[in-house]
């Protein structure tokens, strides 16, 4: 593992003793040049968890490892070297980009701060091999980020994150601003860069067929625990938390002629300021029972339906075993290919 | 159903380039927005969109201005207004809900306070009745303990939180006319669902109008009755959602529906795209500005300037493919339906993959 996350908890004091538990307990691991997609609902902990790993926030409890250093117990110097090899590219493009800076001066800012990057017109070719890497143009050095549309300041913000060809990027909803065709384009120069250097991602989103198509393994967040993780393939063919049934089946279809209601998730989700006893997910669970009050359910392997353990397959659910069978009748979206009919 | 509310004409928005010429970021944009509907704005990254709804509200950030247009809200045209008329017209009976949360929730104030502060300004509620007004805003976009939440300001809320505080501001002051940039990109999917159900109630109930813009076609496809397609500040096709999904007929719109991530195979190692960039602004080649990437460009034909071609009653497309009929046509780039005579040309076969690189 390049990456390991063990039982990390990053608390926000409230005042009046109350405290927002945002982190609540979570454990993953990213293995070099994986990419391991992460979803949730708004407000789960996602970017919490992201900005933790990177020291960006304290962690309240809990263990970070990468590449064998315990990342919590890093010195300042030691920091900064890990900070090379571990970039982020932030949820909120308008307000991560220094708006006093040229583009140009943004991408090469960490190449200057870590001393590499050679000489200054080295510097600019690389920039604009950057720029262009994410489809932008070079001239686009010269200009500020407000000039830039949304998505455009997006991939200045990836761009940045490639410079100086980290082992691993925490990507927060990297592409969320972008059109389909650049959101495709941005996609496929993170897989080649990941295929070529074997750069690991951890791939915050909302697209659940993106997800889908860019990650090795995906995990399901709620209300700052991950309650499922499987490899890709198995989370979308078999899921096994309630929650993430929910979140399949409220995806939008891109065909007007099979719009339909959205069935969206009964009630509002709790607040990680007063979370729920037992299973975090049962107010909501249309499968809860007496016994989700009582005991919060851990996260273990389910059992395939040959009854074998299924070692990669991890959901917290007192019924992931017994939850109904999940198909294409119930999900109308199946792994069928949502495309337009022509 | 469809009278007319919001109408923009040959809208077009410049800024200064440094050198003698302007980059016309919107270029003779012209769409209508009826009452109680939703209409749909896609297109590329940088393509005006947001300059489009901007405009509305003439809020187009210096140095850029509208050199050119008319803006009609209920006959009265916007850019001609006082400023000083303009501002019940913002957040009153135009709302916006911005592409970027975080720069325009004031990081000073409250959640809260900001929410009451507009509806104070635009519905004359005052103190507490404001204050309660905020709280039950907040439980509309579903936000939990939303007494709490008022009270916190926006650098302690989640993106999709602080997405959500936008939507609530903008709703809370019953706006005739919604502008949404992106509203719900921060979102998951269940509560995603949820906001956009909300939007569609306030729709129905209050007869609100919508203009979304998202890069999101399956959120197109399940709230726009109709949709507009820009490429380089121009519309470039306009149609019923149904139609637009099932019968693209200008090939940028073709390559786009070719890009969904749901249209490749699952085994599929990389997604198709349309290859090549658009056109800077500033160096916009003649005639259509998507022929340097256009898979179906025709020499010698495609640098003329664009055709208005009305492929069905309401589909409409500029594009050289579709010759316009030799029947006498109303002249100008406008992209209504209804105002362009029905054209008897058929849709082209679409094209799959975009050219894209599989
Ligand atoms: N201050 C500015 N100076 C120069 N150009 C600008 C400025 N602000 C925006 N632009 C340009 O105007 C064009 C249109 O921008 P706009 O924000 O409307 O795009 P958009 O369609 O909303 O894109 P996105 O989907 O990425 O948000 C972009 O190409 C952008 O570079
Ligand atoms: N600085 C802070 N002070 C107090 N609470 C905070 C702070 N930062 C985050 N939180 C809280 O932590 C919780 C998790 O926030 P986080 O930003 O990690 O969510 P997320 O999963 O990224 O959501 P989204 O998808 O909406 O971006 C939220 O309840 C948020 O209000
Ligand atoms: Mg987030
Ligand atoms: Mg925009």
């Amino acid at each position: 593992m390049l990456l390991s996350v063990e039982d990390l908890h990053v608390h926000f004091p409230l005042g009046r003793g109350q405290v927002v538990r945002a982190v609540d307990g979570v454990s993953f691991g990213i293995g070099r040049g994986e990419t391991l997609g992460l979803v949730g609902e708004s407000g789960c902990g996602k970017s919490t968890t992201g900005r933790a790993i990177l020291r960006l926030v304290p962690a309240t409890r809990g263990r970070v490892m990468f590449d064998g250093r315990d990342v919590f117990a890093l010195g300042t110097g030691e920091l900064r070297a890990l900070r090379r090899r571990m970039q982020i590219v932030f949820q909120d493009p308008f307000a991560s980009l220094s708006p006093r800076l040229s583009v140009g001066q943004i991408v090469s800012e960490p190449l200057e701060i870590h001393g590499v990057g050679g000489a200054p017109r080295e510097r600019d070719e690389k920039v604009a091999a950057l720029l262009d890497s994410v489809g932008l143009p070079r001239e686009a050095s010269r200009r500020f980020p407000h000039e830039f549309s949304g998505g455009q300041r997006q991939r200045i913000g990836i761009a940045r994150a490639l410079a100086l060809d980290p082992d691993l990027i925490l990507l927060d909803e990297p592409v969320s601003a972008l059109d389909i065709s650049v959101r495709a384009q941005v996609v496929n120069l993170l897989q080649d860069l990941q295929e070529r250097r074997g750069i690991a991602y951890l791939f915050v989103g909302h697209d659940l067929s993106l997800i889908r198509h860019v990650a090795h393994r995906v995990a399901v967040m709620y209300l700052g625990r991950i309650v499922e993780i499987a490899p890709a393939h198995a989370l979308y063919a078999d899921p096994r938390h309630p929650y993430t049934r929910s979140l399949l089946l409220a995806v939008p279809v891109p065909d007007p002629a099979r719009r339909r209601e959205r069935a969206p998730l009964e009630g509002d989700p709790p607040s990680p300021i007063d979370i729920p006893s037992g299973c975090r997910f049962r107010t909501r669970c249309p499968h809860a029972q007496e016994i989700c009050a009582r005991e919060d359910p851990p996260l273990v392997p389910v059992l395939g339906a040959d009854g074998q353990v299924r070692p990669e397959h991890l959901s917290a659910c007192h019924f992931a075993n017994s939850l109904p069978v999940w198909n294409n009748a119930t999900n109308p979206e199946g792994p069928q290919p949502a495309v337009p009919s022509r | 159903m469809a009278e007319p509310l919001l109408e923009i004409e040959n809208l077009t928005v410049a800024f200064p380039t440094g050198r003698r010429e302007m980059a016309r970021v919107v270029d003779g944009v012209s769409l209508t927005l009826n009452r109680g509907e939703t209409l749909g704005v896609v297109g590329e990254s940088g393509s005006g969109k947001s300059m489009t709804a901007l405009s509305i509200l003439r809020l187009v950030p210096e140095p850029g201005r509208i050199v050119q247009g008319t803006i009609t809200l209920e006959g009265r045209d916007l850019l001609a207004l006082p400023e000083k008329a303009m501002r019940p017209v913002r957040g009153g009976k135009i709302a916006m809900i911005f592409q970027d949360p975080m720069t325009s929730l004031n990081p000073v104030f409250t959640v809260g306070e900001q929410i009451a502060e507009a509806v104070r300004i635009h519905r004359g509620l005052r103190g507490a009745g404001a204050q309660a007004e905020a709280v039950e805003a907040l439980r509309r976009v579903h936000i939990a303990l939303p007494e709490r939440r008022a009270r916190q300001y926006p650098h302690e809320l989640s993106g999709g939180m602080r997405q959500r505080v936008m939507i609530a501001m903008a709703l809370a002051c019953r706006p005739d006319v919604l502008l949404a940039d992106e509203p719900t990109t921060a979102l998951d999917v269940t509560v995603q669902a949820q906001i956009l159900a909300l939007i569609g109630e306030l729709r129905r109930d209050t007869g609100m109008a919508v203009l979304l813009i998202t890069h999101d076609l399956g959120v197109v496809a399940e709230t726009c009755e109709r949709v507009v397609v820009l490429y380089a500040g121009q519309v470039m096709e306009q149609a019923d959602a149904t139609t637009l999904f099932s019968r693209p007929a200008h090939p940028y719109t073709q390559g786009l529906l070719a890009s969904l991530p749901e249209a490749v195979p699952e085994d599929a190692k990389r997604l198709p795209f349309i290859p090549g960039q658009p056109p800077s602004a500033a160096q916009a080649p003649t005639g259509c500005p998507f022929r340097p990437r256009c898979p179906r460009a025709m020499p010698g034909v495609c640098e003329k300037p664009l055709p208005t071609v009305t492929l069905a009653p309401g589909h409409v497309v500029r594009c050289h493919l579709y010759p316009p009929p030799p029947a006498p046509t109303n002249g100008g780039a406008r992209m209504d339906a209804g105002n362009v005579p029905s054209g008897t040309v058929p849709a082209g076969t679409p094209i799959r993959g975009g050219g894209g690189g599989l």
